[in-house]
């Protein structure tokens, strides 16, 4: 499918102006990308576990609702993301094709369409489970659109690390909307995936620092060079790694959970300190091409979706540690 | 809406018009349909 612009000549001929690219409606598939899927698919899952291991029982149709709130909810604060950060992404390549730099959507219709689905989402989790999950959607939607957006991205090279609390919140969206409350559990999954998001999103940054750059976005790599990044990646691996233990030693995961994070653990390290040691040159810019870092990336996607697969799956297995 | 286009680009318009229809009434059906099992998923709790 072609997902370019179209152009049409005017009423002028082929010397007239050509009209804005917006004439033509958007395609379904313009709308969707607004929603930035591929972000949304790790909202839900990390979601979806977080509702299936909290104590209770939710109605599969009342659990089905709540999932998709979540993904709604992040695909409208993604729609709101791409509205007011139009501007970076049209000089970024790697968001420069976007419906909105790319002229397929426009910038006030993203808006409309991410504050609509923000609220029916909110609406909807209220209504099918308790409004307490639905607050602290709404939260998750603020923290990001507000905080993370508007505000930190573009004033310091610590954006991520804050902002990074927005997508760790749903695990407990999905924990709140079992139980309409929360306990240790869920603060550690927003723990984990908090200090997860410093090493993935600077692994990325490592080898798309050019992009941040021409973009005007301080990440770090930017501002403080590529040895500092490098350093902070294996930091906050290495704060990571035991805060992921942590459920299994609390006793709210069993085995399963446990020697996975273990075994993850020491790969997503492993990653890490190729990234450390990565060959540079005086100024810290890396002669391969940033290979560990695309490779420490790939590995933080996996890690994360490995380790709520594993607890999922430790509770999903019977055995002695399930009380 | 420009006074002319081609046959092409008419055609082109109306395969997203279209299309943008079908994804409408897809999401409001479903919409619908969650909104009715919600409902009868409430009242037999309460």
């Amino acid at each position: 499918m072609d997902k370019q612009p179209v152009t049409i000549v005017g009423g002028g001929g082929a010397s007239a102006p050509l009209l804005p690219v917006a004439v033509l409606p958007a395609e379904a598939g313009d709308w969707l990308a607004l929603l930035k899927p591929r972000v949304i698919t790790l909202v839900v899952f990390t979601g979806f576990v977080g509702l299936l291991v909290a104590p209770g029982r939710l109605h599969p149709v009342l659990a089905l609702a709540a999932v998709l709130c979540i993904a709604v909810a992040a695909g409208a604060a993604g729609a709101i993301n791409m509205w007011y950060d139009r501007d970076i992404d049209a000089v970024m390549r790697r968001t420069a094709k976007r419906p909105i730099p790319g002229g397929r959507i426009r910038a006030g219709e993203a808006l409309g369409f991410g504050v609509v689905l923000a609220v029916a989402s909110t609406l909807v989790m209220g209504l099918a489970t308790n409004w307490f999950a639905a607050a602290v959607l709404a939260a998750s939607i603020l923290f990001y659109v507000f905080i993370y957006t508007m505000w930190l991205k573009r004033s310091t090279p610590q954006n991520i690390v804050i902002g990074g609390a927005a997508g760790a919140f749903p695990p407990m969206i999905g924990w709140a909307a079992v139980t309409g409350g929360l306990d240790v559990m869920p603060l550690l999954l927003f723990a984990i995936v908090f200090l997860w998001t410093p090493p993935h999103f600077w692994a990325l940054s490592l080898y798309a620092s050019a992009d941040y750059e021409r973009a005007g976005v301080p990440m770090l790599p930017v501002t403080h060079g590529a040895r500092v990044t490098r350093r902070q990646v294996m930091l906050y691996t290495l704060l990571l790694v035991p805060v992921s233990l942590l459920p299994w030693v609390l006793g709210y995961a069993g085995p399963v959970y446990g020697l996975s994070a273990l075994g993850l653990g020491a790969w997503f390290l492993l990653a890490s300190w190729r990234v450390l040691h990565d060959q540079q040159d005086a100024s810290g810019v890396s002669l391969t091409n940033d290979a560990p870092a695309k490779w420490a990336f790939r590995v933080s996607l996996v890690y994360l979706f490995a380790l709520f697969g594993a607890l999922a799956a430790d509770y999903l297995i019977p055995g002695p540690w399930h009380g | 809406m420009p006074s002319r286009m081609t046959t092409a680009e008419t055609a082109e318009l109306r395969r997203r018009q279209r299309g943008k229809n079908i994804a409408l009434v897809a999401v409001l059906a479903a919409l619908a349909l969650l909104f009715y099992a919600i409902a009868m998923v409430k009242f037999k709790v309460s």
